[in-house]
């Protein structure tokens, strides 16, 4: 079984195998990450902006901005979660206020059909 | 690609959907598939409802679409029995009590705590007298919104309230427009005070002469939400009442067409305005969707635009007692951020009864009209308890108060926002002074960037954000400064950032307190004087505002506590309802069944 993922109500909510698992308004800490100046960006999430697997993670590049300088924009591609077994279809978030490395993707958000 | 939503739609979508809503409410809220629930939520918008918010599953919002915000005798007796009687949680509301009704911008009514199992019952009541919740949500012609007291007003140059009955007879339930890229407002005004405020909607009609007729000038393009707002933009259009339907089949089936249904983020027809430009689009609309000369555009009258305006002159709001062409009176009542207790609710039917024609009217600032009251009733009518709560001639800071949803109900949120800005207003009439020639001070409160309080066009905007307090996240706000609309339409400048919450009463009695310090004065020349003669003018706040620069403006806000408490500084997004006694996720009761009663979870 594939794990199905897509954002939900303009960008509130990620959605994976048909269950609203990640909404916004959460604080997120992104650490070695060239989204502001800050040394750990205290990055509040407003909106899911691009959603994909790459096994097992569930990734998303989120809007929202740093609360501490203020910058704003879309992240990198930030793990939200895992899907371990795709054929059970579990999802395990991870925790926000945890420390957290956007990365830039190297593979496709979506498995080539 | 097509967006996952367009997919859905292009299985299920429009009429077809009532068919399986009333067959789900029919079984039971457990009878939706999980796998399917987001793929008949995104479709149930179509019919008017919405999902409510994590720890609040198997609750619904629903929106009842009024058009013109005109809410005919007889109606609001049933709006309010139904609150009363379907829109009750698990949990109360410490300003509003268990059931309540909101009067919404966009001229609408939202109910909560829907439960999926009494809709059916719930449009019977509705459509026995003629509401519907069809188009109120989703991706096709939302409630079409226009002067409230269009037909009833005597600045009104066309009466709009025809054409807007028109356009929603034609576009409700019409198969041709039901699945668009995205949602589709309208605003359609007849009057030369601007009330439609259709630069903020994506299709306007908006008065204007041609060859000494009356018609309506076309505006396309406009809308607020997500830091992208955009003020609707000239087609050079002119079109007379009776085509008007003819200029918005047109429109709406351009967007049909072209409209991005690969990235729902850009599908508002606002970013094609952006990516084409009107002169395009013009030529597109004349060549492929109308069969007829579009004339150019005629003159319009925004030049004497005051609604919201904050130019301290003509209706600003409806809020007030105005004589109606006929003799007869309109009376705008305040309801505070636009709720009303279910009981007040059909309190006002009875009086709107009573003293009135039975019709009722809803602002796009969240408030009520009452029309057709005879002078001789006037008196009496103002005299009622019931106005003690909701009154024509409110504190500014009571009558400007708007707020969205917020954490309440909302999925997008981020801060709470009705309770909130109701002990805001409170507390700012009780230490504001506003200088004595400003009787209108618009705070619009918005959760999120969505917009949906329109946080862009007021004196001060809010707009819902997160900070850190001693180390600890709390809500906080974005300030804004001097939006507004008129014939000078401008949004606000976003000039404080992040300010903790329990601080903006603190920051906004401050910036008034340096406001009324620095304003200055100017010399009106003798022909220039107004009906007042007055020689000497002093700046409004909205010129205030536009005659400074950001920095300086910051300066002028100076957030700090105060006696103000905030009860909502922790994360209310968190909690499965942020007033309820232990507001612990964990502590839900949802799912519910059709009786309300907790149902087993799958784990």
């Amino acid at each position: 079984m594939t794990t199905d993922v897509h954002q939900l109500d303009d960008g509130a909510w990620i959605s994976v195998n048909d269950a609203r698992e990640v909404n916004v308004s959460d604080l997120w800490l992104l650490a070695r990450s060239d989204f502001c100046g800050c040394e750990t960006t205290d990055f509040l999430a407003e909106g899911f902006v691009e959603v994909g697997v790459d096994h097992p993670d569930i990734q998303a590049r989120i809007a929202g901005q740093c609360i501490a300088c203020g910058a704003s924009g879309v992240t990198d591609w930030l793990t939200v979660g895992r899907v371990v077994d795709p054929d059970v279809g579990e999802f395990y978030g991870v925790v926000p206020e945890s420390v957290h490395f956007p990365a830039k993707r190297t593979r496709l958000a979506r498995p080539e059909e | 690609m097509p967006s996952k939503v367009e997919n859905w739609k292009d299985e299920v979508y429009g009429n077809e959907i009532r068919d399986h809503l009333m067959e789900f409410a029919e079984q039971g809220w457990e009878a939706i598939p999980d796998d399917e629930q987001d793929a008949w939520f995104e479709r149930f918008k179509w019919w008017g409802l919405y999902h409510q918010r994590s720890g609040q599953e198997s609750y619904f919002m629903m929106r009842i679409g009024t058009p013109n915000g005109v809410i005919e005798p007889g109606q609001l007796e049933v709006i309010g029995e139904v609150a009363k009687e379907y829109a009750q949680g698990p949990a109360e509301n410490p300003e509003f009590g268990d059931a309540y009704c909101d009067w919404t911008t966009r001229q609408s009514i939202q109910l909560h705590w829907i439960k999926l199992e009494d809709i059916p019952e719930i449009f019977e009541r509705l459509e026995s007298v003629g509401l519907s919740t069809q188009q109120a949500c989703g991706d096709s012609w939302r409630n079409i919104v226009g002067c409230p007291v269009a037909g009833k007003d005597k600045h009104e140059h066309v009466d709009a309230w025809p054409v807007a009955q028109e356009l929603n007879e034609t576009f409700k339930g019409n198969d041709d427009y039901a699945n668009l890229p995205r949602k589709w407002k309208v605003a359609i005004t007849g009057c030369d005070e601007g009330c439609g405020q259709g630069d903020i909607n994506d299709l306007a009609f908006e008065p204007a002469e041609k060859g000494g007729e009356l018609g309506f000038n076309v505006r396309v393009g406009g809308g607020l939400s997500r830091k992208e707002p955009r003020l609707a933009r000239s087609l050079d259009v002119w079109v007379p009442p009776e085509q008007a339907a003819d200029v918005a089949h047109g429109m709406s089936a351009l967007f049909r067409e072209y409209g991005d249904r690969e990235d729902r983020f850009n599908a508002r027809i606002k970013f094609l305005v952006d990516e084409w430009g009107t002169e395009k689009m013009r030529s597109v609309l004349q060549e492929e969707f109308v069969d007829f000369e579009l004339p150019t555009a005629g003159e319009d009258m925004r030049d004497q635009y005051t609604y919201n305006t904050g130019t301290q002159a003509g209706h600003n709001d409806h809020v007030g007692v105005t004589e109606q062409p006929d003799g007869n009176y309109y009376v705008g009542l305040n309801v505070l951020v636009g709720r009303m207790g279910a009981d007040d609710t059909l309190e006002l039917a009875e009086l709107a009864d009573e003293y009135g024609s039975g019709e009722v009217r809803l602002t796009q600032r969240q408030n009520v009209i009452v029309t057709d009251i005879a002078e001789e009733d006037l008196d009496e009518f103002l005299a009622e308890p019931l106005l003690e709560d909701y009154s024509p001639d409110p504190s500014p800071f009571m009558r400007g108060s708007i707020a969205c949803t917020g954490t309440e109900f909302c999925s997008l949120s981020i801060v709470e926002t009705k309770n909130r800005q109701v002990r805001y207003a409170r507390w700012l009439r009780d230490n504001v002074d506003l200088p004595a020639d400003h009787d209108e001070f618009h705070i619009h409160l918005s959760g999120c960037t969505a917009s949906c309080a329109q946080p862009q066009i007021a004196d001060v905007s809010l707009r819902g954000m997160k900070t850190r307090k001693d180390g600890e996240p709390v809500e906080a706000l974005d300030i804004g400064l001097g939006g507004g609309l008129g014939d000078d339409p401008r949004f606000a400048d976003w000039v404080a950032m992040r300010v903790p919450a329990d601080e903006v009463p603190g920051a906004i009695k401050n910036l008034v307190e340096n406001f009324k310090e620095l304003r200055e004065e100017r010399a009106v020349p003798e022909g220039q004087r107004g009906r007042d003669g007055e020689a000497v003018e002093r700046e409004t706040f909205r010129d205030f505002v536009e005659a400074r620069d950001e920095e300086t403006l910051a300066d002028l806000v100076e957030p700090e506590e105060t006696d103000y408490e905030d009860p909502y500084m922790h994360n209310t997004k968190m909690t499965w309802y942020p007033y309820a006694e232990d507001d612990d996720m964990g502590a839900s009761p949802a799912p519910t069944d059709g009786q309300g009663q907790p149902l087993a979870s799958d784990d």
